[in-house]
């Protein structure tokens, strides 16, 4: 699987009225890019256009991946909420995409990846009765299985404790490394620690800011690089709020 | 175990002044037993005819069993249908909302007319009548989706069976629940109604002839046997849900 770059310009229309204009979004293959501005921006729908899903928005101009093939099925996606289905067990929920397919589950493969994300012995508990953060990275086991080399995650640890995002962050880093990732989020911190390229979305277009890359994510929170370039993500936040 | 029997000691306390209230109604206004007879009376007359009692129920709750399981079987399919296919929807949709406001009791004389005065007529009406709801509870159920789930369906490039067998079915289910509890309370009016307009058997039988012949202690012995039959599906009903509903079930898919 190597994963395509994705490239995105045009209007954004949100039903009659234009929601960002003059976008010229980059995705470079192969890295996590993050999707930062203040909310009703437009960060979620830009998702669920990469991702091809339905909604009241229309893109005027296009998004591509680089190798020039449809991203039909070659997009999973991630929420806040982990979408799980609270009548199924653990093991159900990470092998469903094979069912609703009409593949054949591969619960051996479902079983190992539970286990390289701490969740020994849990396949067969239900939703209900696991944590936030467990049901989040069941969520990721049911992701990484879909094996699509573009991953849109739309704010997929802004529900979790502090302690319990940062162990998130990590393992979702390390589980995605070799895909493009689509990192919708509020959180500077998330995208310095995560994200190789931010881009800042306001209704007047989206303009890119290298994250440094001192070391492979995901970042140390406590590095001064980071630090930094947190506050500079702050600041830049702010004035837009402001304006 | 000791709240179950507390439970059953405060049903029996409940029965007991009910049938007091019952008595006293009796000795205080001092009506005639054809009028209204007395507790005693009745159970004294549910002894009297037990064989005959037991004989009419029969045939009534055979006919509500069958009704009762043909309807929910025609009204899931007719549901699961109506989910799959969007060309069903347009066709049937309106002729189930019509048909919603149609009183369906008002239908027994017709069905009568048309079925006989047999068991087909009582199995029909209970069928009737339980159909729409059955069906729109659990159609509503199939079409309320969360969105997250139809996403995430879409992006696992779902077939529309599977979708149906694997999200909004069991999604459904608590919908189709309360469809089929609105059933089991229905089904007895509805097969009592169908024997009142045309039948020789059964318990509503059996109280329009205990009435026209003026044995009032013998219809409210009917009518305390049909309360205990729709008493013992309904709690039956309760007993099979609360059972399927049992919250920390252990997986059984996976």
């Amino acid at each position: 699987m190597t994963a395509p770059g994705l490239h995105l310009h045009g209007d954004l229309w949100l039903e009659t009225a234009p929601l960002i204009r003059n976008l010229a979004l980059d995705f470079p293959a192969g890295r996590w890019s993050c999707l930062l501005g203040s909310s009703g921006v437009g960060k979620s729908t830009l998702g669920r256009l990469i991702a091809g899903l339905p909604g009241p928005f229309r893109l005027q101009g296009a998004c591509r991946s680089s190798d020039g093939v449809s991203l039909r099925g070659q997009v999973a996606m991630m929420a806040q909420d982990g979408q799980l289905l609270p009548w199924a067990s653990v093991l159900h929920n990470v092998t469903i995409g094979a069912r609703l397919r009409g593949d054949k589950p591969d619960t051996a493969r479902a079983r190992a990846l539970l286990a390289e994300l701490g969740l020994v012995g849990m396949a067969h508990r239900r939703p209900g009765t696991l944590s936030g953060g467990q049901r989040q990275r069941v969520a990721l086991a049911r992701t990484l299985i879909e094996d699509c080399p573009v991953v849109v995650l739309d704010e997929p640890f802004s529900a979790l404790d502090a302690a319990t995002r940062l162990a998130m962050q990590d393992l979702a880093a390390r589980m995605l490394a070799t895909r493009t990732v689509v990192l919708i989020t509020h959180d500077p911190l998330e995208a310095v620690r995560l994200a190789d390229r931010a881009w800042l979305l306001s209704s007047g277009g989206a303009e890119a800011l290298d994250l440094p890359a001192t070391a492979p994510p995901p970042r140390s929170y406590c590095d001064d690089a980071t630090l930094a370039m947190q506050a500079r993500l702050l600041a830049r936040l702010q004035g837009m709020q402001a304006a | 175990m000791i709240g179950a029997f507390g439970a059953f000691l405060r049903g029996l306390l409940a029965l007991g002044f009910g049938l007091a209230l019952w008595q006293g109604v009796v000795w205080a206004s001092g009506v005639p037993s054809f009028i209204l007879p007395g507790p005693a009376r009745v159970a004294e007359s549910l002894w009297a005819n037990a064989a005959m009692l037991a004989q009419n129920a029969r045939f009534t709750a055979v006919n509500l069993l069958t009704g009762l399981a043909a309807g929910v079987a025609l009204g899931v399919a007719t549901a699961l249908n109506l989910a799959l296919s969007p060309g069903a929807r347009l066709l049937l949709r309106p002729m189930l909302i019509f048909a919603q406001a149609v009183p369906v009791f008002a239908l027994a004389p017709v069905v009568t007319l048309w079925l006989g005065y047999g068991a087909p007529s009582k199995i029909v009406m209970v069928m009737l009548v339980i159909y729409f709801p059955v069906t729109s509870a659990f159609f509503d159920g199939l079409m309320r989706l969360p969105a997250p789930l139809a996403d995430m369906a879409q992006l696992m490039r779902a077939t529309p069976v599977r979708r149906l067998i694997w999200m909004q079915v069991p999604h459904a289910l608590p919908s189709l629940a309360s469809g089929l509890r609105l059933a089991v309370v229905y089904a007895p009016f509805a097969v009592v109604i169908g024997e009142w307009v045309g039948s020789s058997r059964g318990l509503g039988y059996l109280m329009l002839m205990a009435n026209g012949r003026g044995q009032t202690d013998l219809m409210f012995a009917s009518l305390v046997v049909l309360a205990a039959l729709s008493l013992i599906l309904f709690l039956t009903f309760e007993t099979i849900i609360g059972r399927l509903a049992r919250p920390g079930r252990k997986g059984r898919v996976g």
